[in-house]
């Protein structure tokens, strides 16, 4: 089908995407780029402790998680998010750490609930005080534990926050 | 295979605590250092040595019977009276319904006991977390070492001179994992 | 052609079944030396999930070391919370009114069912059938939302408190609750339809993980986990607590001793809980829901609302002669509702007011009066209640009470000496407390006995001669919870 482009030209729909009908859109690779992997979020399964169990309750069918494209990869290799459900001990620490630097680029970590994010109640001897003392954390999830709502938003901040990142999928830092 | 609904009914020859604290006395004379009760359950406070012999005979005996061994764990009574450890054992018998408890008394400048898993097999874990808790050592142990902290780790948490945030030293394997943090924090997204 | 001997040389394995891992129901670590797909021999590790919470229960009050057994199994939280107000009641020497003792009852059940699910679920999932995990998920948020019916928690509750239980439950819950008991029984038929007689299922769970009753008792097991290899044992037939002398209900007893058995104990268990709901349901008593004693539990809290939940209806007002200007409340407040200038007395628009008392906090010079039914009044009527005695009184007395309130939990009640062990049957097993108390506030020792911790050790005998996938099938039935496991 030929489109006499003189006569309707370029539409800007949003700001940055242009599309010119039917059907060549014209955007920046960042925004596709950024759209594709917010979209299917996949965490690595790292339940530890009272999340845990509220973030299953999100995985199954009451509030779904599958519809915001999050399924849980059992292998950090095949992940590309680690949901840090519960409190870190240090003799768990080493474990997080590793599994952390299994995963591949680009990554992003949620601290769930009040322990990942600083230690929760638990101000003793082999608790660490936030996972954030050895891992580079994007989202905090307060609450012990939070709702199953609040980790869905939780999982939107970090859409949010991936939306508006610029050349994250390149080599070129 | 078939499930039976049991309405569990009273049968069995239950005592009371002072009896049973009477028993054990007769048998072990010296051994039994205190009778005690509190809320209607009673305490045997006994010295350590022949703590073995006591459960067996605990265990085998008709008419006692305990056959459960519902707890095993340490007590330290620093500065409130000596000896400063106590281990309790606390034993139930499913057929006879009563409940026992035994307060083996240990030492701190010895602060090693008999291990009771001869007789139930389950004492196994408790006394590995008594040993990992408070350093008490159980001689004849098939396997002692740390359970719930790591293998490596230095000093007795509920010891009552234990700080419950930690001592200042940290725990080598966790000033790894952050040394480790920093050294590859060069290489993390500025965004 | 030459015969050659060729030696051949076979290793174990040693395989790592690391604290990550999706069907190890949390943080356990297993190292498993395996000969092909033969089990030699399986180590446990555990205390990855180790928190001190017997540590931190020395340093905090009876009432502050409440909040730390949701934490425990945090699964069935109802139960964890029961067992510790029990063993503390006993240790104080007070008794909880008739109705709370049924309240606790119909919770504690309501959590057995839900634990049972969860166990289902995680058990079910691991050896292959996923469709009855959404199913036993589905249930399990209807009873996640009756939770949040009664006490505004989903998960770690805290509900039962020291002396009965934190508030009275609603005629919409009971209804709501009598209308679950109906439903369930067709739903658990739906999970039994889906794998009581399927072939992969029975494969899978008879005959593994054997153990004999007297082996069982000898190892510590408790629960439905004892009761598979037939040990009559349930200590709420045998010591009851709460209500459970009051109504009527089956135990089941397996025969078999393997994970089918301990599988269909904890089938009919929830149908026997379902039972004791509608039971409790029926014959619940009026009344209050908190002992009287208040030299060993929390006084209800109506009395100092004024000062720590304003309403609406609350009216701010700042004191002319007392108002010094300093500006403290202006910023303080999130509304923008205070004017006026510097080192002049400042005013409070009413219109904008939110009621949220952060000026009361702010100010240092006494000059914040909450008047309780002063909303919507003009400044000269405000200024006249402010002025009068009443209203100064009640505010002083519930500020005074919210003062001895706290210094009461921080400090802890005065309590007899001398040690105590109470056990009470929650859904994984026993959960027993030991506490020594020293006579004062905080107890001198306290131990948590956790159903976990034994059931954990007794793995390595279950796996004895089986193969590498019924590992995963014993980790499900000895029903295991790392947070309770390892405190």
């Amino acid at each position: 089908m030929v489109i006499d482009t003189s006569t309707v030209g370029l539409v800007e729909v949003e700001e940055g995407t242009k599309i010119l009908p039917p059907n060549v859109i014209i955007t920046t690779i960042d925004k596709v780029a950024n759209w594709s992997r917010l979209s299917s979020i996949w965490p690595v399964t790292f339940g530890l402790a009272c999340c845990a169990i509220e973030m299953m309750a999100v995985g199954a069918a009451h509030y779904d998680f599958d519809r915001f494209g999050v399924i849980f990869r059992a292998s950090p290799r095949q992940a590309d998010c680690m949901i840090v459900a519960g409190t870190v001990t240090k003799k768990m620490a080493p474990v997080v750490r590793r599994v952390y630097d299994q995963i591949p680029e680009p990554r992003y970590v949620i601290a769930m609930g009040s322990c990942a994010c600083t230690g929760g109640i638990f101000r003793t001897y082999n608790t660490v005080q936030g996972c954030d003392t050895f891992l580079p954390v994007d989202v905090y999830v307060p609450g012990c534990p939070p709702r199953p709502e609040t980790l869905l938003e939780a999982v939107m901040k970090l859409q949010e926050k991936m939306r508006k990142e610029t050349a994250r999928w390149s080599p070129w830092r | 295979m078939a499930i039976v609904m049991a309405k569990l009914s009273e049968s069995a020859i239950k005592k009371d605590p002072a009896q049973i604290a009477e028993k054990i006395k007769e048998k072990f004379p010296e051994d039994v250092v205190e009778i005690t009760n509190f809320r209607d359950q009673g305490s045997v406070i006994v010295k350590k040595d022949r703590i073995v012999n006591i459960c067996r005979y605990l265990h085998d005996e008709a008419d006692l019977r305990f056959d459960l061994l519902k707890d095993l764990c340490g007590v330290d009574y620093k500065g409130k009276k000596e000896p400063r450890f106590e281990v309790v054992y606390t034993l139930y018998s499913i057929r006879h319904r009563h409940m026992i408890r035994l307060r083996a008394q240990v030492h701190e400048n010895d602060p090693k006991i008999n291990s009771v898993t001869p007789v139930w097999i389950g004492a196994d874990w408790h006394e590995r977390e008594c040993f990992d808790m408070f350093g008490i050592i159980f001689s004849g142990h098939p396997d002692l070492r740390r359970i719930l902290l790591p293998e490596d780790w230095e000093g007795y948490p509920l010891r009552k001179d234990y700080p419950l945030a930690g001592p200042e030293k940290e725990w080598q394997g966790f000033v790894e994992v952050l040394e480790k943090a920093k050294e590859l924090k060069e290489f993390d997204w500025e965004g | 052609m030459e015969q050659v001997e060729k030696i051949f040389e076979t290793r174990e394995l040693n395989v790592n079944m690391g604290p990550q891992h999706p069907a190890t129901h949390g943080v356990l670590r297993l190292v498993l030396d395996v000969d092909g797909e033969k089990i030699v021999k399986v180590t446990p590790y555990v205390g990855y999930l180790h928190r001190g919470m017997e540590k931190l229960g020395e340093s905090l009050s009876y009432f502050q070391a409440l909040p730390l057994t949701d934490r425990m199994d945090y699964v069935s939280a109802m139960s964890n919370n029961i067992g510790y107000v029990v063993a503390v009641e006993k240790l104080f020497g007070i008794e909880a009114p008739e109705r709370a003792k049924f309240i606790r009852t119909i919770v504690g059940e309501m959590s057995r069912i839900s634990n049972h699910l969860l166990w289902l679920a995680t058990h079910a999932l691991d050896i292959g059938a996923m469709t009855v995990f959404l199913y036993c998920f589905r249930e399990r948020e209807w009873i996640l939302e009756l939770f949040e019916m009664i006490c505004g928690a989903r998960l770690t509750v805290t509900y039962p408190r020291i002396g009965g239980v934190r508030n009275d439950i609603s005629q919409e819950f009971l209804d709501s609750l009598y209308k679950f008991t109906e439903e369930f029984p067709s739903r658990i038929l739906e999970y039994e339809t889906l794998i009581d007689q399927n072939r992969i299922w029975l494969q899978r769970t008879k005959g593994i993980g054997v153990i004999s009753a007297e082996e069982a008792i000898n190892w510590g097991l408790t629960g439905p986990t004892l009761r598979g290899s037939g040990v009559r044992y349930d200590i709420r037939k045998h010591i009851p607590y709460d209500a459970y002398d009051k109504v009527d209900f089956d135990v089941p007893i397996g025969t078999e001793g393997d994970t089918y058995d301990r599988y269909r104990c904890r089938m009919i268990e929830m149908r026997q809980s379902n039972n004791i709901l509608r039971q409790c349901i029926e014959i619940l008593p009026p009344g209050p829901v908190m002992a009287d004693a208040p030299k060993f539990t929390l006084q209800p809290k109506d009395i100092m609302m004024p000062v720590t939940h304003p309403t609406k209806e609350h009216a701010f007002f700042i004191e002319e002669k007392t108002c010094k200007g300093c500006g403290m409340c202006l910023r303080a407040c999130p509304a923008k509702a205070i004017f006026g200038e510097k080192k002049k007395p400042h005013k409070i628009k009413q219109e904008l007011c939110l009621s949220c008392a952060n000026c009361y906090v702010a100010c240092k010079f006494k000059a914040l009066k909450i008047i309780p039914g002063g909303k919507g009044l003009s400044d000269e009527k405000l200024a006249e209640m402010a002025a009068s005695a009443a209203i100064a009184e009640e505010i002083k007395k519930a500020t005074e009470l919210l003062v001895e309130q706290f210094t009461f939990i921080k400090k802890g009640p005065r309590v007899p000496e001398g040690e105590l062990y109470v056990a009470t049957e929650v859904p994984k097993g026993e959960l027993g407390f030991y506490f020594v108390s020293d006579g004062s506030g905080k107890p001198y020792r306290m131990r948590l006995r956790s159903p976990s911790f034994v059931h954990a050790s007794v793995l390595p005998r279950l796996c004895d001669g089986h193969l590498v996938a019924d590992v995963i099938a014993n980790i499900g039935t000895i029903d295991i919870v790392l947070g309770e496991c390892d405190r």
